[in-house]
């Protein structure tokens, strides 16, 4: 992990760096950056929204450092970094939710400052996030006119004019849903589509999309995009935050790279391979992604024998030795984190058994699982993981505070040495260890929740989705650890629903699928097809 | 190091500290402007005005900080003065009534405990319920009557000062209990489970905290605490009654807002808490003292109450301010 600090020594070029300015009266004008490449295309138009030399500071901790871009209308924009490299900051910034402390955002040239995001949606800019926000109970119609919603001469809710509008809208974006119905069981992507009629009806000019496609199937995301497509061509300016390269080469026309709050360039997509980007994101060269140490496994660690439980799973029977990673697989809703929350026993299950070390488990007792040497890093970071409010420190020490206890006393400083020492082990970036932990970056905050188990000293680590929404540098360096840790001996479960890392990983795979096992398949056995077809059952025989 | 001044600066400007320093502040300036506020007789009043306030306060402290709420205390107080004196009316020693009267403080709080861990019952609805229910059963139990016939080596104890000096005996009772609880809830693995579990119960379950089983053992320890409360209460006024303490939850309650415990769970701190009560109590005296009329302190009581739910949101948002325009200027002479 030790690469984790190197830097390469081509430091890349800040191509697209804006050219100094006398003074922020003058109006930016792009199209004066005369030789660049990048601006090639829209150059003879001014940006529709910019982003002039923002900064933004949390504490102790630089999220954004001088990042500068501009957004033309009729181009998709790709924004791309590791986590902790500041995008989720840039977005809050459009979004007006956060206020930059330098440096400034003009909307079609004029200067603009928001006081919250109801000035960011006036100003024509609207941001669809990972997770809709929707109001469940309301009808998609009464969701898209939220805020600006029509009324009939005696003041009353127009619902005819609610639904004719979303109708509209609807035809507009090519998507067959009835505006009548409650938002309240559409699925992610129907209520994202949603997100973006309601863009649409409030006449937004940029559209900012923070990461739409992650929770989306395939056949969802090229809906997606046929519909951002058609509203680029009609002139808006979409911004596309992704970490998937096949969908920012398949859907944008530029991109900037940011490192560590910094930009570092803006480049057109079709001059830049993903390797390019890649080594930008992360400042260094990304050999093996997935480097699963061959390991002998030794002694059966874990044991599971016909665990069910009524309407979840069903007779699940699987073993780990140690030194062996074994990847659950299967399709969301298999099952997978459950059986896994079960043997750890946050959650309870009605019969069956889980032996660790040949020794029978209590049930429903996550306590029993850790005593005996069991630790589970949770799929749900902010929701299971962490305690966002408290301070790092707490959160690393939480399962081990009796532990570090004398006499049953706590008094600060082996708390403190204990947070200290697993947090360097593991290259977490923060300011304080007082800080509360929801201040770090999504990929600093999972190595928080690795460090505060691994800490435990575990035989058996769980990790459910270990690296769902980390950037591919501590990507990298969580496989790269969980590959050590294999190696000595540590038997490992690790539920991922992505299967380059289960087939890169995995020394065995169990896939599940509608709470059953569905395949078991040694590394040898397992490849894309037979993990999906396994996954999928006889639907993909083709 | 600069490290550790950003800690200290934090520390300072935090509720917990302002707190304590606005009553160190109200007990100067009373002991020099109001007349018999500083004397040694007013001391014991005031001591013995506090001691139902901060003893409940010790254990209401530690549920608010798991998210929960306990109002029944005043009627669990009620109850079990009013067992005090039917027990004394059948002819028990006072030396087996009063532990027994701990243990039936205890059951009050193995009800609500039960009824909110066990059934899963929001904790707000349950004990508004069983501060009526324990309230009626008072009253069941003695009528209006009253039973005032106690043994003065008591009742006297409760009101007395160590050596006949300035000290109250209760003052003894009062520092032990806040130090043990102090200690348990700072420096102590449960301590450190009480913020996890207020802050996010799920997280705290997946790391191992027997959340249900924590929160059923502080509604022990509060009915517990709130039956002693009532023997002191009852020795003080050297009168059994089923209304005695009604309406003190509220009291309690506001002390421990007042001392910088977060309503929503998750935040605040003892030292804050005892700085609430002591303030709430010091500034009552002086006012009494000062012949203010009872309504006017309940205007005070309240004022002061928003205001440290309004204060704390305001200096976070100073500071920010403060911060943004610093860097601005330094951007601005870059």
């Amino acid at each position: 992990m030790a690469e984790a600090n190197a830097r390469p020594e081509d430091q890349p070029t800040r191509r697209d760096e804006q050219p100094a300015e006398a003074g922020d009266g003058t109006a930016a004008q792009p199209a004066a950056r005369s030789g660049d490449r990048s601006g090639a295309r829209s150059g003879d138009r001014p940006a529709r929204l910019e982003v002039h030399d923002v900064a933004k500071s949390f504490g102790a901790v630089a999220a954004v450092q001088g990042v500068s871009f501009p957004l033309y209308p009729g181009e998709a924009h790709a924004l791309v970094g590791e986590n902790g490299a500041g995008k989720s900051t840039i977005v809050k910034m459009l979004a007006g939710v956060h206020r930059p402390d330098t440096g400034t955002l003009r909307v079609d040239g004029v200067d603009v400052d928001f006081g919250g995001p109801g000035d960011a949606k006036a100003a024509g800019i609207a941001v669809i996030y990972q997770e809709p926000t929707l109001f469940p109970d309301l009808s998609v119609a009464e969701n898209i006119a939220m805020g600006n919603q029509p009324l009939t001469k005696l003041r009353q809710l127009d619902r005819k004019a609610m639904n004719a509008n979303a109708e509209r809208l609807f035809r507009r974006l090519g998507v067959p849903l009835d505006p009548a119905r409650p938002a309240r069981g559409l699925s992610i992507a129907d209520q994202q589509l949603v997100e973006i009629a309601k863009a649409l009806s409030s006449e937004a000019r940029v559209l900012i999309m923070d990461e739409p496609t992650a929770a989306l199937s395939a056949v969802e995301v090229e809906r997606l995009f046929s519909v951002v497509r058609s509203l680029r061509d009609e002139g808006a300016a979409i911004m596309f935050i992704s970490h998937r390269f096949e969908e920012i080469t398949a859907l944008c026309e530029r991109v900037t790279i940011m490192r560590d709050g910094k930009h570092v360039a803006t480049e057109l997509v079709a001059d830049l391979s993903v390797d390019d980007m890649i080594r930008r994101m992360v400042g260094r060269d990304l050999s093996a992604l997935f480097p699963k140490q061959d390991v002998d496994p030794g002694e059966v660690v874990l044991e599971v024998e016909g665990l069910s439980r009524e309407g979840v799973f069903k007779d699940i029977s699987f073993s780990v030795r140690s030194g062996e990673i074994v990847a659950l697989a299967g399709l969301v809703g298999a099952g997978r984190s459950e059986v896994m929350q079960a043997v750890f026993g946050v959650d309870p299950y009605d019969t069956g058994t889980v032996k660790l070390h040949g020794r029978r488990l209590k049930k429903g007792s996550p306590r029993a699982a850790m005593a005996a040497g069991m630790a589970l890093v949770p799929e749900d970071r902010r929701q299971q993981g962490l305690v966002m409010e408290l301070s790092i420190e707490r959160n690393v020490t939480l399962p081990r505070a009796r532990k570090l206890a004398r006499l049953g006393l706590l008094f600060g400083g082996s708390e403190r040495a204990h947070a200290h020492t697993w947090t360097q082990k593991l290259q977490t970036k923060l300011g304080r260890l007082s800080d509360a932990v929801g201040t770090l970056s999504g990929g600093n905050q999972q190595k928080v929740v690795l460090a505060k188990w691994l800490a435990t000293g575990p035989k058996l680590l769980i990790v459910d989705e270990p690296t769902r929404g980390i950037d591919v540098g501590t990507k990298a360096e969580v496989h790269r650890l969980m590959s050590s840790l294999a190696a000595d001996g540590l038997a490992v479960v690790m539920v991922s629903s992505e299967l380059p890392e289960v087939l890169g990983m995995a020394d065995r795979v169990v896939v599940l699928r509608e709470g059953r096992v569905a395949a078991r398949l040694e590394r040898a056995e397992a490849t894309e097809e037979s993990v999906m077809y396994a996954a999928m059952g006889q639907e993909v025989a083709a | 190091m600069s490290d550790r001044v950003a800690t200290l600066r934090s520390r300072l400007t935090s509720w917990d500290s302002i707190i304590v320093v606005l009553t160190v502040l109200v007990l100067v300036v009373a002991s020099f402007s109001v007349d018999n506020f500083g004397t040694s007789r007013n001391f014991t009043f005031m001591v013995l005005d506090l001691l139902p306030i901060i003893l409940i306060a010790l254990p209401m402290t530690m549920i608010i900080v798991t998210g929960e709420i306990d109002l029944s205390v005043a009627s669990t107080l009620g109850l079990t003065s009013s067992m005090m004196g039917w027990l004394w009316n059948q002819g028990l020693s006072i030396e087996s009534i009063i532990p027994l009267c701990i243990v039936i403080g205890a059951v009050c709080g193995v009800v609500n405990g039960f009824l909110i861990t066990g059934l899963g019952l929001p904790s707000l609805a349950v004990t508004i319920g069983t501060l009526a229910l324990y309230r009626g059963l008072a009253f069941v139990v003695l009528g209006d009557g009253a039973v005032a016939d106690f043994p003065f080596d008591y009742t006297g104890w409760v009101t007395g000062t160590i050596g006949g000096g300035a000290v109250p005996n209760v003052l003894i009772l009062i520092v032990a209990l806040a130090l043990i609880f102090g200690i348990v809830q700072h420096a102590t693995p449960f301590g450190r489970s009480l913020y996890a579990i207020g802050a996010n119960a799920q997280a705290a379950h997946f790391s191992g905290i027997r959340v249900a089983r924590t929160k059923f053992w502080l509604y022990v320890v509060s009915g517990a605490v709130a039956g002693l409360v009532g023997v002191l209460w009852t020795l003080r006024y050297a009168s059994a009654r089923a209304d005695n303490g009604a309406g003190l939850e509220l009291a309690v309650v506001a002390a421990v807002l007042l001392g910088g415990v977060s309503i929503f769970g998750g935040k605040g701190s003892l030292p804050g808490v005892l700085a609430g009560v002591v303030l709430l109590t010091a500034l009552q005296n002086a006012l009494r003292l000062e012949d203010v009329s009872g309504q006017a302190l309940n205007i005070v009581t309240g004022t002061l109450l928003v205001l440290s739910v309004l204060l704390p949101n305001v200096t976070t948002a100073v500071r920010g301010n403060w911060q943004r325009r610093k860097l601005r200027q330094a951007a601005a002479t870059r």
